[in-house]
């Protein structure tokens, strides 16, 4: 590794009269350096590496065989003419939005349910979260059948509680009825698990402050409104940084249970990313999107960090 | 934990607050029962005819059961190794560019997975990993770091600096103190680490789909969701749950457990905000 060679000068120089130390502690800054070695490759080659590159493949015209050629700016210039990822950033955004909103509700309502030690609360968490330990892709085969009109056991219920009159098609029939899908399987899959986060600051708040406040005559809301959510301010955000960052890079769902259909409109971002690289063959647009992306999220992530330093002060 | 005094209606509250989160429950659990359920049912009744079905689906999933077998194997233990050595470096070591090599770790969380996967797939190629296995699996280490640093560093901070001491004192260097003393010290980490990386490279699907491209390298995800096909209509659903069986059981069984170990590293992740 060539990061071994970094040594410090200087300080070798002034070694001299307490030599002894000095070379101790230079010993364990190069044994330090020995074990660091094995993560300072992995993240220089399949981190930074990548990083710098996916900037350089975007300023040229690069197909996925042959030569790349530079063509700066065109990559950048065509993602405005790009109807489908038009299309893809408002439904993504509107999604990101129904999605956030949606799935903090039920993970914030069960992290509610669940936060007192009483009998049962175990096995309720477990019962929760388990869709957690289950893979996204094949959380999203599970939901393809079981919203299917072939073998889904949705449509027979509904029909028979007499909610629908006819079997619906859930997952292509309409675009509101796959949005509908996704977000089912979505706050299926992940409300356990953010309701584990949201557990974490529930329990945090000292008890004697409830006892105080029901004391004082504050009822549940009150209590929920003023010392509950305040409190909670920093997993309450760091909750929604997740969710909103989730949302806006979301592909398995999609890809899997609707196929970005009915026609398109439930196809996202990373979608058409993807399209571009492995269907147009057109690597270097990709790469033009990949980067536009990645600078969204820095600024979104910088804005909300810094709300959340400024609230929590 | 002892709790003030009960109100009247207290009796009624509580059997209100257990049909509501029993139906909770109920609505939680019963896609996991009914995947399970459909998955051994056929038209003449019940039968593993489903699951036979599955593993001669093509020429067989023994190819993809190997290959995510191979990549989970690698990415657990390439985590391990890089994470272990890191943390030990960054919780007990000062050395130069240390803030910086942690911090670029952690930036990794903060990229975009197609931001990151796109290029990869070129430098892949350049590589001489593309279309491979070992290739996917350095990825998912990768991607793995960010949570495995930070929880192994914290672990190897916490370990009292006389059991390092004690060790050095019996005549081991500092990789003799690490294997014989300070490894079980935070085997708790490395516990936990282990099960992330599990259960991340067992079910990863994106990474996976990009860097992948030919049918005898897929993993059981790839392949499953390449067996759905795009046709509507001509989908084997009694088939395709099995599979899904197939893959949520190993997580399922491991999530029940080791739970401790993962809500261990959930409180690690929580407090990083």
């Amino acid at each position: 590794m060539s990061l071994s060679t970094l040594k410090e000068p200087s300080a070798v120089e002034d070694a001299r009269p307490r030599r002894p130390l000095l070379t101790i502690r230079r010993r364990r800054a190069a044994q330090g350096l020995g074990y660091a070695a094995p993560t300072a490759a992995v993240v220089s080659v399949f981190f930074l590496a990548p990083l710098v590159l996916v900037v350089w493949m975007s300023l040229n015209h690069w197909p996925l065989l042959g030569n790349p050629t530079l063509s700066f700016p065109t990559n950048y210039t065509d993602i405005g003419d790009n109807t489908l990822f038009r299309g893809a950033v408002w439904f993504t955004l509107r999604y990101t939005v129904v999605m956030t909103v949606v799935l903090f509700s039920v993970a914030f309502g069960l992290a509610l349910l669940v936060q007192n030690r009483r009998r049962g609360v175990g096995f309720l968490r477990t019962a929760f979260f388990l869709p957690a330990a289950v893979g996204f892709a094949t959380a999203s085969l599970l939901f393809l059948g079981l919203l299917s009109n072939e073998i889904g056991p949705v449509n027979p219920l509904l029909t028979h509680l007499g909610i629908i009159s006819r079997p619906v098609s859930w997952i292509s029939g309409s675009p509101n009825t796959a949005l509908g899908s996704t977000v089912a399987l979505v706050t299926w899959r992940f409300a356990g698990f953010n309701m584990l986060i949201l557990l974490t600051g529930l329990q945090a708040i000292p008890v004697e402050l409830y006892e105080a406040a029901r004391m004082d005559g504050a009822n549940r809301v009150q209590i929920l409104r003023r010392i509950t959510v305040p409190l909670m301010r920093p997993t309450i955000a760091l909750v929604l940084i997740m969710m909103i960052t989730g949302s806006l890079l979301a592909f398995d769902q999609f890809y899997i249970l609707t196929g970005g259909g009915p026609d398109n409109s439930t196809t996202s971002v990373v979608m058409v990313i993807v399209r571009e690289a492995f269907v147009r063959f057109n690597l270097g647009s990709a790469a033009a999107i990949s980067v536009a992306v990645l600078g969204v999220l820095v600024a979104l992530n910088v804005v909300q960090l810094s709300i959340l330093r400024r609230r929590s002060r | 934990m002892t709790r003030p005094p009960r109100r009247a209606g207290t009796k009624a509250a509580s059997s209100g607050y257990y049909v509501t989160t029993g139906a909770l429950a109920i609505l939680f659990l019963f896609p996991l029962l009914w995947s399970g359920w459909s998955s051994v049912r056929t038209p003449h009744g019940f039968s593993l005819q489903n699951y036979t079905d599955m593993f001669h689906y093509r020429d067989g999933i023994g190819t993809y059961l190997i290959n995510s077998i191979a990549v989970t194997s690698m990415t657990v233990a390439g985590t391990l190794v890089v994470s272990v050595l890191g943390g030990y470096a960054f919780g007990r070591f000062r050395f130069p560019g240390r803030n910086a090599l942690f911090l670029a770790t952690l930036a990794i969380l903060m990229v975009p997975y197609p931001t990151i996967l796109i290029p990869l797939y070129v430098l892949l190629g350049d590589l001489g990993l593309q279309n491979s296995l070992v290739g996917l699996s350095a990825v998912l280490v990768m991607f793995q770091l960010p949570f495995a640093t930070f929880m192994m560093r914290n672990s190897f901070e916490a370990v009292p600096q006389e059991l390092e001491d004690c060790a050095q004192v019996d005549g081991c260097g500092t990789f003799g103190a690490l294997r014989r003393v300070l490894i079980h010290a935070v085997r708790p980490a490395v516990v936990t680490v282990g099960l992330f990386a599990f259960l991340a490279a067992w079910n990863e699907f994106f990474a996976a789909l990009i860097l992948l491209n030919s049918s005898d390298k897929f993993t059981l995800p790839v392949a499953a969701v390449a067996m759905e096909g795009r046709t509507f209509g001509s989908i084997d659903y009694p088939t395709m749950q099995a599979g899904v069986v197939f893959m949520a059981l190993p997580c399922l069984v491991l999530f029940l457990f080791l739970q401790r170990s993962y809500v261990r590293g959930f409180m690690a992740g929580a407090l990083r905000g």
